[in-house]
């Protein structure tokens, strides 16, 4: 699909894009894509869902592209909405790491010595625990479902990006116009708002996307393993596990195509985070 | 004496050790201030299959294990028995943990070892053919691989496998480390084997992607350095080249990376666990936290901890003790 776009552009000569505005059609193209799933998603409502006696366990065709399910549900449809719902849960809890993150990595790098090195050990400490084993503890603690799932994804996925913030917070302190700043008289505060977090802003959606694939994984994982979202909110995770009961009969469809389904999404978000990153910093592109 | 490369390696360890242990116990305070937090009451937990209990009865349990006590004076009174190798009884098993944990741990760490050293000889491998065919087809295929197996989801990447190889092709068994209706310790040798490789390759196919990638950054740096030029200009072959430049460089970045990425083998191994229902200490976590097992599920997170803290302490020694580079550094680094 993506390369479609791609193969349009050079066939015209007088049309001709350079490199920076192909990688901005190719972004536009791959967030259409990811805003269509989420949206369709959401259009799908539980009636074209229901249960359908009469095409029970279908393997793929034409009519039902993904195959229908034990109660005749259509696989695609069910497929779609639960990644419309991943995709609403790794939003907002990789939107939520990432203000988490931008507030911890300026702590970090503007306060104190003791208060950097405090923060330093407790990112380790928070990476020290496996990550899946951290959410079902949280995931227990907040009693399952929907919320675990948001409070446990954003309390384990700032780190990396706190000390990446850091790190550049401290560059950028360390810059002539801070110093010179400093001596016209202006206080910390205002330089941390005038001069520090402009700079943060490209780091802070880069962050958010990047940070997306990883959600959305932990998120499936967690539903997989039965503490995230409820069984009748279909996520691909809930599918996915359904799925492993009818496997010894033979019924395939029910786990490659969903699973592939959010593999591809998964990879565009990733490509929409490495093209995010060239457009805001070319530098990046040669690494 | 102060300079002396040992002193300063015992002084290196030493500060690793200090950190590991705060953050033990910092985890440890963590974790069983978010269990206390759970809405879930143990009492309740505990008894939920038996018949009528009175409400003395739930309060004499409750004394028992010292619930109403101050948050503070539990966690001393847990601490000090968890320092004594007592983290308490499991309720789900009802099996002390420490016992529990050792035997599971068996089974994961058969699991994780396997996949630890396979994902680690695929990756360095692909690593180097990818840095030594660099910028041809070859290089560009086997990355386009490893960057989606980093976006496939540890148990989808399970649930084909088992499609594949169990269902279709029938070589290997659909789940549990043992044949049905064979008592554990009859098991043979390589009964444990049939049902151990699936686990372990899908396990390897999570990790070796990430080792893999960063093998080639560092094989690429190597062969367009100026020392390899040189070599080159002197006439000596490509594998020499290959050999004696670039896997010596390359080794020990690739290893330290191993040992780091103990986290993340333990989090696949819950996953694959449970896809696979291999009986180990990932699919004790998971049903630790469904049936609320709160001393198995503190048990496994410290256990976890230290595991990854270990292969952190171990992949910084390797780094401090056998690259002279660091060894001979200057003030601490």
């Amino acid at each position: 699909m993506v390369d479609n776009s791609v193969a349009v552009v050079p066939t015209r000569k007088r049309f001709h894009l350079n490199r920076r505005a192909k990688t901005i059609v190719i972004s536009a193209f791959i967030g259409a894509i990811i805003v269509a799933v989420f949206v369709s998603g959401m259009i799908i409502t539980d009636d074209m869902v229901a249960a359908n006696f009469a095409e029970k366990n279908l393997p793929p065709s034409f009519g039902h592209l993904f195959g229908t399910d034990w109660l005749g549900r259509d696989m695609f449809l069910r497929t779609i909405k639960g990644l419309s719902i991943s995709i609403t849960v790794g939003t907002v809890a990789s939107a939520a790491s990432a203000v988490i993150a931008t507030i911890i990595g300026i702590i970090a790098a503007t306060g104190s010595r003791w208060l950097d090195s405090f923060i330093n050990w407790f990112i380790d400490l928070v990476m020290g625990v496996p990550h899946l084993v951290l959410l079902i503890l949280i995931s227990f603690v907040c009693g399952k479902g929907l919320t675990g799932l948001l409070v446990g994804i954003t309390c384990t996925h700032w780190c990396s990006l706190a000390r990446l913030i850091r790190a550049e917070v401290l560059q950028i302190r360390t810059q002539q116009y801070i110093g010179v700043s400093r001596r016209l008289g202006h206080s910390s505060g205002w330089i941390l708002i005038h001069h520090i977090l402009p700079h943060m802003v490209p780091q802070f959606i880069i962050g958010i996307v990047l940070l997306f694939p990883h959600a959305i994984l932990h998120e499936s994982s967690l539903s997989f393993l039965g503490f995230g979202l409820p069984p009748e909110q279909p996520a691909v995770g809930i599918i996915l596990a359904e799925s492993m009961k009818y496997l010894s009969s033979g019924m395939w469809w029910l786990a490659v195509f969903p699973g592939a389904l959010l593999v591809l999404i998964v990879v565009l978000f990733e490509k929409l985070g490495d093209n995010l990153k060239t457009i805001v910093d070319p530098y990046s592109a040669n690494e | 004496m102060k300079d002396h490369p040992a002193f300063r390696i015992g002084k290196r360890t030493a500060g690793y050790l200090i950190r590991i242990i705060t953050l033990l116990i910092a985890t440890s305070i963590v974790a069983f201030i978010l269990v206390k937090l759970s809405p879930i009451d143990p009492v309740q937990q505990y008894t939920m299959g038996m018949a009528d209990v009175s409400e003395e009865q739930r309060q004499a349990i409750a004394d028992r294990w010292g619930l109403n006590d101050p948050p503070v004076q539990q966690y001393f009174k847990w601490a000090m028995a968890a320092l004594q190798g007592d983290l308490g009884e499991s309720t789900i098993y009802r099996r002390p943990v420490l016992n529990l944990i050792g035997e599971k741990f068996l089974n994961t760490l058969a699991l994780m070892l396997t996949a630890w050293v396979l994902s680690g000889l695929i990756g360095f491998t692909l690593g180097v053919i990818m840095g030594v065919f660099r910028r041809t087809w070859l290089d560009g295929l086997i990355k386009r691989i490893c960057l989606v197996l980093c976006s496939v989801p540890t148990f989808w990447l399970g649930l084909v496998m088992l499609l594949i190889f169990s269902v279709s092709l029938g070589w290997f068994p659909i789940g549990l480390s043992t044949p049905i209706g064979v008592a554990s310790s009859d098991v043979t040798f390589w009964q444990w084997l049939h049902h151990l490789i699936l686990p372990a390759v899908t396990l390897s196919f999570m990790q070796f992607a990430n080792i893999a990638l960063h093998t080639r950054q560092k094989m690429v740096d190597v062969l367009e350095s100026d020392y390899v030029l040189f070599a080159t200009a002197r006439g000596e072959s490509k594998w020499s080249i290959v050999k004696r430049h670039g896997l010596r460089n390359i080794m020990l970045p690739a290893i330290t990376l191993q040992f780091a990425s103990f986290a993340e083998l333990f989090g696949g191994a819950v996953l694959t666990e449970n896809v696979f229902s291999y009986p180990g200490l990932g699919s004790a976590a998971s049903e630790a936290g469904m049936a609320g097992d709160v001393p198995l599920l503190l048990g496994i997170t410290l256990f976890s901890a230290a595991f990854v803290f270990t292969g952190n302490l171990i992949a910084n020694l390797i780094y401090g003790v056998v690259d002279p580079r660091i060894r001979e550094g200057s003030s601490g680094g």
